[in-house]
């Protein structure tokens, strides 16, 4: 097959634009800034080419690159996209220049170093997304931990040493029990294959082979790994640290497209490569996916801190997209993934507004707030926005996803029960409860601290940030279709792989029929 | 003595260093110009001799009536050794300087060793295998003490060779009964005959006792006690060279002699219940008492027992992946602690001072470079992608897990995990934390390009593995 090079660039783009970065002195700052948005602009460009050559209609693998790596191992540089990773590739290239914007004012000290790591994050998470060897996956999943460690080690906030070091060790723990897993697979592939490897494509047509106790082992495995990522509770522990002590742009990256490379990995390789474990662990997963939907709502009700309780609303927001992945149903995982994208589209745009707001008053603390609508009435509207979209008020992106996930979990026949569905709804009224009610506390009634007089409202850069991905917030609200549509084939795939009769044992397709 | 040109020509690599300690002899003899000539003519030694090796790695032969091998991981091994102590006499010059302590000979017992290290990888008979392990081990046991001078340093000297000496005990006594079982100390003879001779419980007894004797010199557990006071004591230099190049060279013996007794017609590995419980001692062990470690040095010493767990991993696999896997992870090993044991010897002080790992908190500030440097082969030594320490540990564990050894890559990672917290310490010391006082650097080139030397090997054999697996791969 010829190699169309066009995901190659995209990846390049930001590895060379952050080596050059290197090259700028001291004292070169807006330079340096200016360059880095420069670079992830055209990283964004590439990507929207991408999405326009994209053909929506297959259901495979497009822009395949592929190119030796390491002979002796039969590994490849093996890069492609289908629909579901196409629309994250999009968040993430869309986010990053705006995140640099947003850290001008607030990274000063060390930009060049700033600019550096987070470039390299860019090529981390690209590289996972469009990865389709599993040593490649690999090498980015864990080459990404280095960058985002020293972006909250060194500009974090008080406690940003426990955090880093926490969220380092957290995730590595759960990435080597899959590199055994990973290694596992690519042994095993020796048997009906001929040969090593771990080239993802010929593994899916191996691995529903492997007896399904170890199959059984191996999806743990992986979904330890994923679920810490995501995280699923009870691994979620990381995360308030991690969000709260990582500067705002860290924030943003690290909840709008980090935890999605969990549901994503879970969606990639868990799935299919497992599908008969997956039916099975299902409705495990889904009560998990459950608990942090509800959980994750009520310790956001409770928090005084709004960076904490937008950080908690992570871990609920989360759990609808693991519940729609696991219903199994194409409605289902298709809102999961526009959930991806609305989650890193809305929680996004809070840390940045909290970030925007933190840099004026240097506290987030909720009682040191209160009738700012008058001091900042672009800030206040920008926030309601942010908060309508993540709460799911139709019209909205976020009702979008909640909706599909919530059809498609209450029809699904490995849930099979629409329990499932009552609790998660429940969900999507807390998130209304703790958002309105911050924002009741943060945005209305008198001003009664006296420091926040003098409060100076959004500038023109912190609007031209958050406005385009409010376009999208509308956009995704109003005509889904754009994004939903490049995803369809692909998920609708990954469903019948699910569906395969063959693969699934009729006694348990009997049990799970019973509802209907 | 050479049966043609031919032999000579192949064994070229250990003829350069044998004549070269006989020519450095002469030098310091009438030189007073010593201590300038012989780092730069040792290094030149070392270059030729390892390029020599790597240049003419398809020159598979058996030479001197069966008692050397060369050619194919032979000469992997002695490129491994030989630029490996290129690396460490170039760490030497300043750090002596510093010290006050060249003594005239140092290069000189740097060099033998080095040959020692080379007899050893080339062996084809078990006695060689000793004689070159001794030549080594003296040498190593003087340079231990080389800071005469101080307590410490000959406390390690002296520590090193008593328990040196007792496991070159089991080694000999080993040896005597593998030879009485197999009458021959060939070890193409012992591999011929291993499926009759596995029965017989004196050659099984010989071989454990030589297992065990090398696990000293591997620095696994339990045989590690000397290691973190041997490291701690002798010059930080010296100590490099303890961690790598010895290292090396204990399981270049181990592969040459067992390797070959495990392979024999399939039959498994005779000894993986002991090496597995061994691998995994030593990483857990390593691993856990490594965390609280506050001298740098001694912090080095418990990631090497550590690592040793993770090649006898390869070991206890056995397979033809272990035997490229364990050479993969002892070049990148290598070059990763050289890098690191050379940037404690730039930042140590004379009378052993900035050797807390306190010392380097804020280093990230005062010297972005070093500090880059010696983050990044602490991400490579904590095994994290895309650096070769990574992928050492990736072809380990497909031997192990193609060996049915699941369990034991399972333990692996988990001890990789726990290892991560003390690597990872330094970078946050280095990058997190802010210190006040200041470092002084005296005659820093010659580290800076010892170091940057190291890294650059660490990034590309981790990046762009596939050359160096290729040339592994070739000869097994």
């Amino acid at each position: 097959m010829e190699n169309s090079l066009l995901l190659t660039y995209l990846i390049l783009t930001p590895f060379i634009g952050s080596f050059l970065i290197l090259f700028f002195k001291k004292g070169q700052e807006h330079l340096i800034r200016y360059t880095a948005l420069a670079i992830s602009t055209i990283a964004f460009i590439i990507s929207v080419i991408i999405y326009f050559q994209f053909d929506s209609a297959n259901a495979g693998f497009q822009f395949i690159d592929k190119f030796h790596w390491i002979k002796g191992l039969n590994i490849h540089y093996h890069v492609g996209i289908d629909g579901m990773s196409l629309l994250l590739v999009l968040l993430t290239t869309f986010l990053t220049p705006l995140t640099l914007v947003s850290s001008w004012s607030s990274i000063e000290s060390k930009v060049k170093e700033f600019t550096f790591f987070f470039l390299m994050l860019e090529v981390g998470m690209l590289g996972v997304f469009i990865s389709l060897d599993l040593f490649l996956f690999y090498v980015f999943w864990e080459a990404m931990l280095i960058p985002m460690y020293f972006i909250i080690g060194i500009w974090g906030g008080k406690e940003r040493i426990y955090a880093a070091v926490k969220f380092f060790i957290y995730t590595m723990f759960g990435s080597l029990l899959m590199l055994v897993a990973l290694i596992w697979l690519a042994v095993y592939a020796i048997g009906p294959l001929g040969y090593f490897t771990t080239n993802l494509i010929e593994l899916y047509a191996v691995s529903p082979q492997i007896p399904i106790d170890i199959q059984t082992w191996m999806f743990i495995a992986f979904a330890f790994s994923f679920a810490i990522k995501v995280p699923v509770f009870p691994l979620h522990t990381w995360l308030p640290d991690a969000h709260v002590q990582a500067p705002t742009a860290g924030s943003v990256i690290l909840a709008g497209v980090l935890l999605k490379m969990g549901t994503y990995g879970l969606l990639r390789f868990n799935l299919p490569l497992f599908p008969e474990v997956s039916v099975a662990a299902a409705p495990y997963i889904s009560i998990l996916a459950i608990i942090g939907i509800i959980y994750g709502a009520l310790v956001s009700m409770v928090q005084t801190d709004i960076k904490k309780l937008v950080a908690y609303s992570s871990v609920s927001h989360l759990g609808f997209v693991v519940l729609g992945i696991f219903a199994m149903t194409q409605e289902s995982i298709q809102g999961a993934i526009i959930q991806m994208v609305n989650h890193g589209l809305s929680t996004g745009a809070l840390f940045l507004l909290v970030g925007i707001i933190y840099e004026r008053t240097h506290t987030r603390e909720i009682s040191d707030y209160g009738g700012i609508a008058k001091l900042v009435p672009v800030f206040a509207f920008a926030l309601m926005f942010a908060s309508l979209s993540s709460v799911g008020l139709p019209g909205l992106n976020g009702f979008i996803g909640e909706f599909l996930i919530l059809l498609g979990s209450f029809k699904s026949p490995v849930l099979g029960s629409w329990w499932f569905t009552v609790f998660a709804a429940s969900g999507v009224i807390f998130a209304a409860v703790y958002l309105l009610w911050m924002y009741q506390r943060v945005v209305y009634g008198e001003v009664t601290n006296p420091k926040l007089n003098g409060l100076k409202d959004m500038n023109n850069r912190e609007i031209f940030v958050l406005f385009p991905i409010f376009i999208f917030i509308v956009w995704i609200g109003i005509y889904p279709s754009t994004f939903l549509k490049v995803s369809d084939k692909s998920t609708a795939k990954v469903v019948k792989q699910m569906y395969n009769p063959e693969k699934i044992n009729p006694v348990q397709m009997g049990l799970i029929q019973s509802t209907k | 003595m050479f049966n043609n040109y031919q032999e000579f020509w192949n064994l070229l690599p250990m003829i350069i260093i044998g004549a070269g300690i006989i020519i450095s002899l002469i030098i310091e003899m009438y030189s007073k110009k010593s201590e300038v000539i012989l780092p730069w003519f040792s290094i030149l030694l070392f270059l030729a001799a390892g390029l020599h090796a790597l240049f003419y790695i398809g020159d598979i032969s058996i030479v001197l009536q069966n008692m050397l091998a060369t050619g194919g991981n032979v000469n992997i091994f002695h490129a491994i050794f030989t630029l490996g102590a290129a690396v460490v006499t170039l760490l030497s010059i300043d750090y002596l300087k510093k010290y006050g302590i060249y003594f005239r000979e140092y290069y000189i017992i740097l060099q033998t060793s080095v040959l020692g290290m080379m007899l050893m990888a080339a062996a084809k008979d078990i006695l060689v295998i000793f004689l070159g392990l001794e030549l080594m081990s003296i040498s190593f046991y003087i340079l231990a003490g080389m800071n005469r001078k101080r307590l410490n340093a000959n406390e390690a000297s002296l520590k090193y060779f008593l328990l040196g000496a007792f496991a070159t005990g089991f080694i000999v006594y080993g040896i005597a009964l593998i030879y009485g079982a197999a009458h021959t100390t060939s070890i193409d003879f012992i591999t011929s005959d291993f499926n009759l001779l596995s029965g017989n419980l004196l050659f099984v007894a010989g071989v454990l006792l030589f297992l065990i004797g090398f696990s000293f010199k591997i620095a696994a557990f339990p045989f590690h006690m000397w290691v973190p006071d041997v490291y701690e004591g002798a010059p930080t230099s010296v100590a490099a060279l303890f961690s790598t190049g010895g290292k090396a060279a204990a399981f270049s013996a181990i592969i040459a002699t067992l390797f070959a007794l495990f392979n024999n017609g399939g039959q498994g590995n005779f000894f993986t219940p002991f090496l597995a419980v061994i691998s995994v001692l030593s990483m857990f062990y390593g691993s856990i008492v490594a965390i609280a470690q506050d001298n740098i040095k001694r912090m080095l010493a418990y990631s090497s027992i550590s690592h040793a767990g993770y090649l006898i991993i390869g070991l206890a696999a056995g397979n033809y992946d272990a035997v490229a896997g364990v050479i993969f992870y002892l070049a990148a090993y290598t070059f990763m602690n050289l890098g690191a044991f050379g940037m404690v010897a730039l930042i140590e002080g004379k009378d052993e001072t900035n050797l807390s790992i306190n010392s380097y908190s804020g280093l990230g500030s005062k010297k972005p470079l070093l500090a880059a440097l010696l983050a990044l082969l602490m991400f490579s030594l904590a095994g994290i992608p895309p650096f070769a320490g990574f992928f050492g540990k990736y072809y380990i564990f497909i031997a192990a897990i193609k060996a049915n050894l699941t369990w034991l890559a399972i333990l692996g990672v988990i001890s990789s995990a726990i290892s991560v917290y003390f690597y990872i310490r330094i970078v946050v010391l280095m990058y997190f934390k802010t210190s006040d006082t200041e470092i002084e650097f005296e005659g820093s080139n010659n580290y800076m390009l010892a170091i940057i030397l190291s890294v650059l090997i660490v990034v590309l054999m981790g990046v762009f593995p596939g050359s160096f697996i290729d040339l592994v791969t070739k000869f097994i």
